[in-house]
């Protein structure tokens, strides 16, 4: 079985971490910024992979990082969310430019 | 066969352009609920690549932990902040132009990055498969020590998501 160059998965993994940065940067709403949060991570997920699949000895190496990455990201989304849900109750509102408790 | 690798490349390419576009569905739509199932969509795309590279055990687990455990979270939270959700309320602030230009910038800063460094692939790794035994066996012997800090760090993390969301006595 030949595989396609490794060059086009990072570019492809790359594109969809640029996605992710622009996400973060102009979503207004704290649940979108966490969504485009995960794209990235799942675009670094990629490169774990595919860069042990390539050129690793040890193939296992990069899947079991990436395994770590997967339930770490699991755990930051949950704190998160329970974050945004606190946020709500006190606040009324998930929109980032509108909680501006801390700026004078 | 020719045909068969042909016809395996050219889905690996088609999988990578819908999860492209899904992604841009998920920064750009209007609606957060739909944003969530684009994630979705994207998600198991990712799965099916992960599939492609011969990491099926990491397919299994993304769609499991992914699609049905993240996102199950985030369309809780988005239900929970529903009036939030509709289409009245502006969901981007007004620096989409210069994100565009800072995501461009990084696109073709890493982008020659990648096109000229030559990638160092080696064909024993090509052909060598990683099954669920050696997983298995890395998880418990190279790896332990990261292994059950991950579990001390799920606990924790699942004790601070209930006290951080549950309500104030008060």
């Amino acid at each position: 079985m030949n595989f396609i160059p490794l060059s086009h998965i990072l570019i492809f993994s790359l594109l969809l971490f640029a996605i992710g940065i622009y996400g973060t940067l102009v979503r207004r709403n704290i649940i979108g910024i966490l969504i485009s949060i995960e794209l990235m991570i799942n675009a670094a997920n990629i490169n774990l992979i595919a860069f042990s699949k390539y050129t690793s000895l040890a193939p296992e190496t990069g899947q079991v990082f990436a395994l770590f990455v997967i339930a770490l990201e699991a755990t930051a989304a949950a704190v998160g969310l329970a974050i945004v849900l606190a946020l709500y109750r006190v606040r009324k509102t998930i929109l980032t430019d509108e909680v501006h408790l801390l700026k004078w | 066969m020719e045909i068969l690798s042909f016809l395996a490349k050219f889905g690996i390419y088609a999988v990578m352009l819908a999860i492209l576009i899904f992604a841009l569905g998920v920064v750009t739509l209007r609606n957060l609920f739909h944003c969530a199932l684009c994630l979705a969509a994207a998600l198991i795309g990712t799965a099916g690549i992960y599939v492609a590279l011969q990491a099926d055990y990491l397919a299994a687990v993304q769609i499991l932990l992914y699609v049905g455990g993240v996102i199950t979270l985030v369309i809780f939270a988005i239900m929970l902040t529903e009036h939030l959700a509709g289409k009245t309320v502006r969901q981007n602030n007004s620096q989409s132009p210069l994100a565009i230009v800072g995501s461009l910038g990084f696109i073709i800063l890493i982008g020659t990055l990648i096109v000229k460094t030559p990638w160092p692939v080696n064909p024993v790794a090509l052909k060598a498969k990683a099954s669920v035994l050696e997983l298995g066996q890395a998880l418990m012997g190279t790896y332990v020590f990261p292994f059950e800090i991950i579990s001390i760090v799920l606990i924790a993390a699942l004790i601070g998501t209930v006290v951080i969301a549950k309500k104030d006595p008060q």
